[in-house]
């Protein structure tokens, strides 16, 4: 992985005196790339029989059986690819910025590919499994993560540390839940259509609801926000199962039968193949998704209050000096957050079904690691999610073929990468100055 | 996210050395104020949520709303029933937790590993370290004291030590990685313990797919329980993993407050530059710190394993390492007060229980009771704001701020 923040140094382009950080940088990505060529001549090694199966197109049908091609072409394009990016290493002459990252983009499909290849050839049973399309699955799980993401950002760059993401997602799938299916039984003047949009506002207000008792207590009694934030997400967790175990029996329609948002084409984008529905095909959330994270970046970026918040985020002292109200600006940030977690919560419940005790699994905890890798940014933040989607979709896939990859490490991986990152491993991940500070005026 | 350790002001109680000994128990008075307030306030919210939640209450307020003419009525059922409910579900709490013999023996046997895990949690706080990884730890004890518990064959003694052994170790090294982490890297504790709390789940799941960890004859994720010889013997019908918890409390409070290692991670804690220039390490601290707190994890899952014989799951620690962090922080962070802690959420844990089978109220109430506990706790000054014994604790606050 290459360190976009390094653009500066690209003005000297054969340095005479290397420093130490530039050597370590050369040292790191040989040694990752150097694993990843082993990985994929090993992967290749492993294969007797290259057929391999693939359904890339739509859902399986009689029409649209899986097609049978021959991998080999597959794995070794995957080990040119980086044999290539690690001679640029070794000579470092591996470049820095966009094409740096292009670069790894284009190692890591290759990898991927030959990873699958392994995967899916000398199938153990007389069943072949047949690769499909990894983009819906992801889009589906990556959702409430962008979400979460979006959330984390907002609040950490106004100072609060949000731990409770968890506790938001929670409340706010059941109360979406709830919303939708209250709308859908006893509001008989919704129609149809708008029950599950009903179902957002109570995932939004559930999440806004937890997003004000964190600022609440970290805000106004300066309670440690770690400590809010776990206590939160027990909270969260007790007060749903609890409620949900309070719904009467008989009348789970009325409170937990949700009315489901349905899948709206966007014209046109919808015919791209292979991608075209599972991008555009999708429901309101998910393109909600897709405006939020420019939305946000242009907030924080480019607005005077985004301005703000990262100023009472890094600085709240100086902040407060020029005359912005701090407090007032995280409260604003926070419950912000909140709307955005709600929504993240809320797509547990209306884009699959009833509520069930505990549902959000750690998700919200893997938003916060996405907050993290994507180093306090929205749209990095939300590749992190996307991509942290995209592997939990892939444990997925993976587990008809189980004796092969182990899922369990699989569904660990987002984890490790996150103790990776933390650890200074990739780039430096630097938080917000004044994260986790709560601020008091001194006379 | 350098900031995030505890605020002193909350987790540290009043210095206490070298003071008479009146004065010594009249400076907790505000904390034990403070704390029993926050254990109302919980169960008063808990008894709102008891009564929203009662058939009869649903009813009358149904009632209320249909004919609001009768509103004296329909008010008057609503406020009894309420009482109805919340008096039964509360003497069913109070029954389950010490009422009877068994039920007791269920509050200690709960209190332990939540003593134990606390403790580990204690024990960073001091250091300034917040160890939300008791989950991490503990499963991955589990994994190690439950593979040698049923795997082996053993004479008695032997394997149980043996059993411990492995659990602490595994805890141990667990909680280590956090440590050197830390020390080595900066990587902040509360995301690294988050992470490896996730990482330890699949570690054991992946371990009890695999043939060695299966019980036979079942097709869940499910090992067999310990073998016998190495199970904590019982003491009139209580095993002796509870004196053990109480042992270890007392060995924490001899490590924070008497030996040299245990100043030098309350020094760290107060202020790790100071004890860097000071020259200690900060490096041996927070892995030394770490180290233990996994030990301490270690032993708590060996209460549940070795103790009550359940076997090994994902599940096996339950809520009890969440529930570390708030028996640590009701505690205020001193092993005097985690143990006392521990006891009220084995209590309320247990007769949470009771209050399920006799009362019909869902167990989950309590965790959101021990969660409100701990937000009540945590913000003392909301509580001062609620009662009207603020001037005393004004002036003391002023004092801290004039010397800050």
């Amino acid at each position: 992985m290459t360190d976009v923040l390094d653009t500066p140094t690209t003005a000297a382009p054969e340095p005479q005196v290397r420093d130490r950080a530039d050597v370590r940088r050369q040292v790191k990505l040989v040694v990752v790339l150097a694993l990843v060529l082993l990985a994929e001549v090993w992967f290749k090694l492993q294969i007797d029989d290259p057929t391999v199966y693939q359904l890339f197109k739509g859902a399986r049908s009689k029409d649209n059986l899986p097609v049978e091609f021959d991998g080999t072409a597959v794995s070794w394009i995957a080990v040119a690819l980086t044999a290539v990016a690690l001679l640029l290493a070794v000579v470092n002459r591996y470049p820095r910025g966009w094409a740096g990252v292009l670069i790894a983009v284009v190692v890591g499909i290759g990898f991927y590919g030959a990873f699958l290849m392994w995967a899916y050839a000398d199938p153990s049973g007389t069943f072949a499994p047949a690769m499909t399309n990894p983009i819906p699955g992801t889009i589906r799980i990556a959702t409430a993560l962008v979400f979460g993401a979006l959330a984390g950002v907002l609040c950490e760059r106004a100072g609060v540390v949000n731990i409770a993401i968890e506790g938001q997602f929670i409340s706010g799938a059941f109360f979406g839940s709830v919303f939708s299916s209250f709308a859908f039984v006893s509001l008989g003047a919704i129609p149809v259509f708008w029950c599950p949009v009903f179902g957002l506002l109570g995932g939004i207000l559930a999440g806004m609801g937890v997003a004000a008792m964190l600022a609440f207590f970290a805000l106004r009694y300066h309670v440690d926000q770690v400590v809010v934030g776990v206590v939160l997400v027990a909270f969260g967790y007790g007060i749903t199962s609890f409620l949900l175990g309070q719904i009467p029996d008989g009348r789970e329609d009325q409170f937990n039968n949700p009315e489901l948002l349905q899948a709206v084409d966007i014209p046109v984008l919808v015919d791209i193949p292979y991608l075209g529905t599972a991008l555009f095909g999708q429901n309101l959330l998910v393109y909600l998704a897709y405006l939020s994270v420019p939305a946000v970046w242009f907030l924080l970026f480019q607005t005077r209050w985004g301005l703000r918040v990262r100023s009472v985020g890094e600085h709240p002292k100086a902040a407060d000096t020029v005359g912005i109200a701090v407090n007032r600006t995280r409260w604003q940030a926070v419950l912000l957050g909140g709307l955005f977690a709600g929504l993240g919560g809320a797509s547990f419940t209306l884009s699959t079904g009833a509520f069930d005790k505990e549902m959000t699994a750690g998700l919200g905890f893997i938003s916060l690691a996405a907050v993290i890798m994507g180093r306090w940014h929205p749209v990095y933040a939300a590749l992190a999610a996307l991509m942290f989607g995209f592997l939990r979709n892939l444990k997925d896939q993976l587990s008809i073929l189980d004796e092969k990859v182990p899922g369990d490490l699989l569904s660990a991986l987002p984890y490790l990468a996150t103790i990776i990152a933390v650890a200074g491993f990739v780039g430096r991940v630097r938080a917000p100055a004044a994260d986790g500070q709560p601020y008091q005026k001194t006379d | 996210m350098t900031a995030m350790s505890p605020a002193p002001e909350t987790i540290v109680p009043e210095p206490e050395e070298g003071q008479p000994k009146v004065r010594d128990l009249r400076s907790w008075l505000p904390t034990i104020r403070d704390t029993v307030v926050a254990i109302l306030l919980a169960l008063l919210v808990g008894a709102f949520l008891i009564a929203i939640s009662d058939d009869d209450v649903i009813e009358a307020l149904d009632n209320l709303f249909t004919y609001p003419g009768s509103f004296g009525v329909y008010a008057g059922d609503v406020l009894r029933y309420s009482a109805e409910a919340v008096l039964e579900a509360y003497a069913a709490l109070v029954d389950g937790a010490v009422g009877s013999g068994s039920s007791l023996r269920r509050t200690l046997e709960r209190s332990a590993p939540l003593i134990c895990a606390g403790l580990g949690v204690t024990i960073a706080f001091r250091a300034g370290l917040f160890n939300i990884g008791a989950t991490g730890q503990m499963l991955v004890g589990a994994l190690a004291a439950g593979y040698v518990g049923f795997t082996y064959d053993l004479p008695p003694g032997v394997h149980l030590l043996a059993a411990i052994g492995a659990g602490l170790v595994a805890s141990m090294l667990w909680g280590g990685i956090v440590g050197v982490l830390k020390a080595q890297t900066g990587a902040h504790e509360v995301i690294t313990t988050i992470m490896l709390n996730q990482v330890a789940r699949f570690t054991v799941l992946y371990f009890l797919a695999k043939e060695s960890f299966q019980r036979p004859g079942s097709d869940n994720l499910l090992s067999p329980a310990v073998a016998d010889n190495a199970t904590y013997p019982s003491v009139f019908g209580l095993h002796i993993g509870i004196p053990l918890a109480l042992l270890a409390a007392v060995g924490v409070w001899w490590l924070l407050e008497r030996s040299r290692l245990g100043f030098e991670m309350r020094a760290v804690g107060a202020n790790p530059d100071a004890s860097r220039t000071a020259g200690m390490s900060i490096a041996k601290v927070y892995i030394a710190t770490m180290t233990i707190a996994g030990l301490l994890s270690g032993l708590a899952i060996t209460m549940t394993l070795l103790g009550l014989q359940q076997s090994v799951t994902d599940q096996v620690v339950g809520s009890v390492g969440f529930d570390a962090i708030t028996v640590a922080l009701l505690g205020r962070a001193t092993p005097l007060g985690t143990v006392l802690a521990g006891l009220l959420f084995g209590a309320l844990s247990a007769g949470g229980l009771g209050m399920q089978t006799s009362a019909g109220v869902p167990p989950e109430l309590i965790q959101v009771v021990q969660a409100l506990i701990v937000l009540f706790v945590a913000a003392p000054a909301l509580i001062r704001g609620l009662g009207r014994i603020r001037r005393r604790q004004k002036t003391a606050t002023e004092a801290k701020g004039a010397t800050a």
